[in-house]
C-alpha cells in the first residue's frame, strides 16, 4: 500500500504573527517557518501504519516555495520514504491545490491519503474533502483515530456532539485531528539519513494545473483589540459587579 | 439572486445554526431556500418554513442523507445548488465535512467561516486563528460559503415558506456510517449557551469538573475546556472551546484555570464579557478578562456557587 501525506510550509505556531503595515496580509519577515501541525500528525499517522507493515511506502508532497523542501526532509527524517515538491511562488487556492494532488495521486497509484484538517494559516478547511470530491473516493475528515480492517478503514471523526465513526473502502482521504496521535521529533542519525533520500521537483504547469483562483484578498486588518477590565478582590465583588455593571446574570 | 441555506439538523430538530446561517443568508439580499436533508425529518422540514424570510422549503427525506455523510450530502447540494447564485451552511463540524466536497464538484472554491457580509460577493473572514482578518471577494458564479455562526444573531420566527419534496437520491456505497458516540448532557449545548464557564489544566484533574457543574447548574450554563485540558483527559474532546475545538461567543465567559494560550482565546474572545479566574496573576488571559480574580479555583469555585 502507498500513502500519500500532504506538507505544509506555514509560519510556526508559536509565532504570534501580525497584520503588515500595507494591510495586503501579515508580516512575515524573518519568521521561523515549520511544517502545519496537523499535517506532522499526518506524516506520524503514515509512518505508523508503515511500521506496523501496513504501508510500504509514504510518500510526502508539499505545494509551495523552494523553501518548502525544508519540510519535505522534515516529513523524509521522520520516516516518509521520499518527497516530492510542486514549486511555485503563488498562493495556492485549496481547490487547485486539491486538483493538484489529484494528478499525483493518479500518477502514483496511492491508495491512502493522509492530510491535515486545516492550515494554521488560511484556516480553510477544504483541500481534503475536494480531493475526496475529484476522485470521488470516500473522506474522513476531522479523525482522531484511523485503522486498517480487511482492505477498509475505519475512521472516527470528532464532531460538534461527540464522535463519529465511519468505515471506507480504499482508496480514501483521511485528515487529522489533533487527538489522532503524537507525532515524534525527528532522531539527528534520521535527520542525516533524510539528506540522501529523493525529492523530486515539478511545478503546478508542468502537472497541466490552473492555479489561478477566482477569490480575491482585498485586504487584511487586525482583529478588534480587547483591553484588559479590572480586577476585583473577592467573589462577592465579582458577582455584584456581573449583576450591577455588567448585567449578564 | 438566490441562496440556498443546508439545515443542520439531526432528524427531528432543527438546530440554532441554522437560524444564524439565515441572517447572514439575508444580508447578501436574495430570495432563502432552505434544505433539509435528512431521514424522517418532515417536522424539521416543518419547523424551517417557519423561519422568517424563507421563500421555499427543499426536502429531500430518504435514508441515504441520515446521518448527512459528505458522500450523499455533496452531490445533492451540487445538483440543487446549480440554480443558485449562494449555497450557505454553518461552520459547524457538518457544514466543514460536507460543503468543500460539494463545492468541488461544482468546480468553485469555497468561502470558509465567514463573520460579515460587505456585499454579495465580498466577505470577511478570520485567518491566523483570528490574529488577521481577511476581507475576500470571489468572482465565481456560485458562491460556497460556509458562515461562523457566533458572528451573526439567530432569524426570527414568523415565515410560512412551502415546502417541497426533492426525489434527487444521492446512495453510495464507498463510506458507511457505523456509529456515533454523542455526549448525553442536560446542560445548554457550547456554541448555544448564553452562559459558559471552561476550565484548564488549573483544574488538576477530571474529578475536579463537578467544581464547575456546579457552577454551571446555577447559571444554566454550558461547560466548556481548553485543549490543555481536554489534552490532558480530564474531559472529552466535544468539550474544548479554542482554534481547533468550538468558537463560541456568550454572553458571559468564565475561564477557570486556563492560562489563556492564543489557541483558547481564538475560541473566545468575541464572547460579551469575559472574567477570568487563575491564581498566576501574570496569566495571559487577565489581558483579555472584563473582570478578572487572582486566586486560587479550589477556594473561588464553592465560594461563588453560594453566592449565586
Amino acid at each position: 500500500m502507498k500513502i500519500l501525506v500532504g506538507v505544509k510550509r506555514v509560519v510556526d505556531a508559536y509565532v504570534r504573527v501580525r497584520v503588515n503595515s500595507d494591510g495586503t496580509g501579515v508580516d512575515l519577515t524573518n519568521a521561523k517557518m515549520a511544517i502545519n501541525p496537523f499535517c506532522e500528525i499526518a506524516v506520524e499517522e503514515a509512518i505508523r501504519l508503515k511500521e506496523a507493515g501496513a504501508a510500504d511506502e509514504v510518500i510526502a508532497v508539499s505545494i509551495g516555495p523552494q523553501a518548502a523542501q525544508e519540510q519535505l526532509r522534515t516529513a523524509l527524517a521522520l520516516g516518509s520514504d521520499r518527497g516530492i515538491l510542486v514549486e511555485t511562488e503563488e498562493e495556492v487556492k485549496p481547490l487547485a491545490v486539491a486538483k493538484i494532488l489529484k494528478t499525483i495521486i493518479e500518477k502514483e497509484g496511492i491508495d491512502l491519503v493522509i492530510l491535515g484538517k486545516l492550515s494554521i494559516d488560511s484556516d480553510n478547511n477544504q483541500v481534503g474533502q475536494m480531493l475526496a470530491a475529484l476522485c470521488n473516493y470516500p473522506q474522513g475528515t476531522f479523525a482522531c483515530k484511523a485503522e486498517l480492517q480487511d482492505g477498509k478503514i475505519a475512521v472516527t471523526r470528532e464532531i460538534d456532539g461527540g464522535e463519529q465513526t465511519v468505515q471506507l473502502d480504499l482508496p480514501a482521504i483521511v485528515t487529522t485531528d489533533l487527538r489522532l496521535n503524537e507525532p515524534r521529533y525527528a532522531s539527528l542519525p534520521n535527520i542525516m539519513k533524510a539528506k540522501k533520500k529523493p525529492i523530486d521537483s515539478t511545478t503546478p504547469a508542468e502537472l497541466g494545473v490552473d492555479i489561478t483562483s477566482k477569490v480575491k484578498t482585498l485586504s487584511v486588518a487586525p482583529p478588534p483589540e480587547r483591553t484588559a477590565g479590572v480586577k476585583v478582590e473577592s467573589v462577592e465583588e465579582l458577582v455584584n459587579k456581573l449583576k450591577t455593571e455588567a448585567k449578564v446574570i | 439572486m438566490t441562496i440556498l441555506v443546508i439545515a443542520e439538523h439531526d432528524n427531528s430538530s432543527l438546530k440554532p445554526a441554522t437560524l444564524n446561517t439565515v441572517t447572514a443568508a439575508s444580508e447578501i439580499d436574495g430570495d432563502i431556500d432552505i434544505l433539509v436533508a435528512g431521514s424522517g425529518c418532515q417536522a424539521v422540514a416543518d419547523a424551517a418554513a417557519q423561519i422568517a424570510g424563507v421563500q421555499k422549503v427543499i426536502l429531500a427525506d430518504h435514508t441515504c442523507y441520515e446521518h448527512q455523510i459528505a458522500e450523499s450530502m455533496a452531490p445533492l447540494i451540487a445538483e440543487l445548488g446549480k440554480s443558485y447564485s449562494h449555497i450557505l451552511a454553518a461552520a459547524t463540524t457538518g457544514g466543514k465535512n460536507f460543503l468543500p466536497r460539494a463545492a468541488a464538484l461544482l468546480d468553485v472554491d469555497q468561502i470558509s467561516d465567514i463573520i460579515e457580509v460587505k456585499s454579495a460577493d465580498t466577505f470577511v473572514r478570520p485567518i491566523y486563528a483570528g490574529n488577521a482578518l481577511a476581507t475576500v471577494q470571489t468572482e465565481d458564479a456560485i458562491k460556497v460559503i460556509t458562515v461562523r455562526t457566533t458572528a451573526f444573531a439567530e432569524a426570527e420566527q414568523g415565515g410560512s415558506a412551502s415546502v417541497e419534496a426533492s426525489d434527487f437520491v444521492a446512495e453510495q456505497t464507498m463510506a458507511t456510517f457505523i456509529e456515533e458516540q454523542l455526549s448525553e448532557s442536560e446542560r445548554p449545548e457550547l456554541t448555544a449557551a448564553k452562559v459558559i464557564i471552561s476550565g484548564g489544566r488549573g483544574m488538576q484533574n477530571g474529578e475536579n469538573f463537578v467544581l464547575l457543574e456546579k457552577v454551571a447548574d446555577k447559571l444554566g450554563a454550558a461547560i466548556g475546556a481548553s485543549r490543555a485540558a481536554v489534552d490532558a483527559g480530564f474531559v472529552p474532546n466535544d468539550y474544548q472551546v479554542g482554534q481547533t475545538g468550538k468558537i463560541v461567543a456568550p454572553e458571559l465567559y468564565i475561564a477557570v484555570g486556563i492560562s489563556g494560550a492564543i489557541q483558547h482565546l481564538a475560541g473566545m474572545k468575541d464572547s460579551k464579557v469575559i472574567v477570568a479566574i487563575n491564581k498566576d496573576e501574570e496569566a495571559p488571559i487577565f489581558q483579555v478578562a472584563d473582570y478578572g480574580l487572582v486566586a486560587d479555583l479550589f477556594k473561588v469555585l464553592p465560594e461563588l456557587e453560594q453566592a449565586l
